[in-house]
């Protein structure tokens, strides 16, 4: 069997570098859903509701927040650096989350545990 | 940029709504845990930490797709394509979880909505279809791009009549626009965001399968007359 160790390894340098930097080229325009749910609304430039009705409306504050609220890390001001620290670690964060997980998951009785 | 929330928030669908979408989301993922353990050996662990970890970075590239409306990967059909339906929808399950948590996107109650219509719909009941599509086509990397391609427009498509279906089952707002037009706006502008899914699935496990064929979950015992070494070779 083949080793992965390598791939996986590039993958992620991949998946860093398109959460860290390339995400700063993204279009910042609602996504699909959002254009949807904010139809009938009026917006200012930061995408805030000011008037009209529409689905969103009726959304709640998200109750959470989180550290990295809206892809910007709390406390750092600059706007790229900001996105790219939430990106880079969101990337890791998952990647391990997901590694965890699946390696409790998975059937230990047939492994040959390196 | 300033990517927002790109999910459902708390409060677009009612609680008892979200609630029985939570209950099949759970009982959904939990049977993709017990089918996962029979797909997960000691390569596909790593494989599919690093296929969260990619949708969530791709999730975060919004592509325009109309003036003033923009669209990103869910990723469904590119996790059911690499590591198989069953961890595929954990993955993308995974990556809903973190970004409702650390992220503010996507609201708590919310979570199984966005869970059914982009993990269980997204890479569970489309990698049917890919299997389909994958013994029809001609075994070939015009087939795989095609069959990959139709499927990731088909789970984006899929995800947002999930989305439609639980409005119409449980939508809060009586104002704004009526139930049709937010079918037609939602499916027309998913179908659009489709398209953008497609290539870039089709572009990731092409990508995938040139360099390492054997870790691509969807082409098991597909043999295509690959020559990984040779760019362009075998079309």
């Amino acid at each position: 069997m083949r080793r992965t160790g390598g791939f996986v390894l590039t993958g992620l340098v991949v998946s860093l570098l398109l959460a860290a930097v390339v995400s700063h080229f993204a279009s910042g325009a609602p996504d699909g859903l959002d254009t949807v749910t904010l139809r009938g609304c009026e917006l200012d430039a930061a995408h805030e509701i000011t008037g009209g009705e529409c689905l969103a409306r009726t959304a709640d504050e998200h109750p959470v927040g989180g550290p990295f609220a809206d892809y910007a890390t709390t406390g750092i001001e600059n706007g790229f650096l900001s996105t790219a620290v939430a990106g880079a670690l969101g990337v890791l964060t998952v990647f391990v989350t997901g590694y965890v997980l699946f390696r409790s998951i998975r059937r230990r009785d047939t492994g040959t545990d390196r | 940029m300033d990517t927002v929330a790109m999910h459902i928030a708390d409060g677009i669908i009612d609680g008892p709504t979200s609630a029985v979408f939570a209950a099949v989301a759970l009982a959904l993922l939990a049977a993709c845990v017990v089918k996962a353990r029979d797909d997960l050996d000691e390569r596909l662990v790593p494989m599919a930490g690093l296929t969260a970890a990619f949708i969530f970075a791709v999730q975060m590239l919004n592509f325009a797709v109309l003036p003033g409306v923009s669209g990103h990967l869910l990723g469904g059909a590119m996790a059911a394509a690499l590591v198989g339906p069953w961890v595929g929808a954990l993955c993308v399950s995974t990556v809903l979880i973190v970004q409702a948590l650390m992220f503010a996107d996507g609201g708590i109650t919310a979570l199984g909505l966005s869970i059914v219509n982009m993990a269980l719909i997204g890479a569970l009941v489309t990698y049917g279809i890919l299997r389909l599509l994958l013994k029809l086509l001609p075994r070939t990397r015009s087939g795989v791009t095609v069959a990959v391609f139709v499927t990731s427009v088909v789970s984006v498509v899929a995800g947002a009549a999930g989305f439609v279906l639980q409005f119409a089952i449980g939508g809060v707002a009586d104002f704004g626009p009526g139930l049709g037009a937010i079918a037609t706006g939602m499916l027309g502008i998913h179908l659009l965001i489709g398209v953008g899914e497609g290539v870039i699935t089709a572009t990731t496990v092409l990508a995938v399968a040139t360099a390492r064929p054997d870790l691509v979950h969807a082409l098991r015992g597909h043999t295509l007359p690959h020559r990984p070494a040779v760019a362009g070779g075998a079309e």
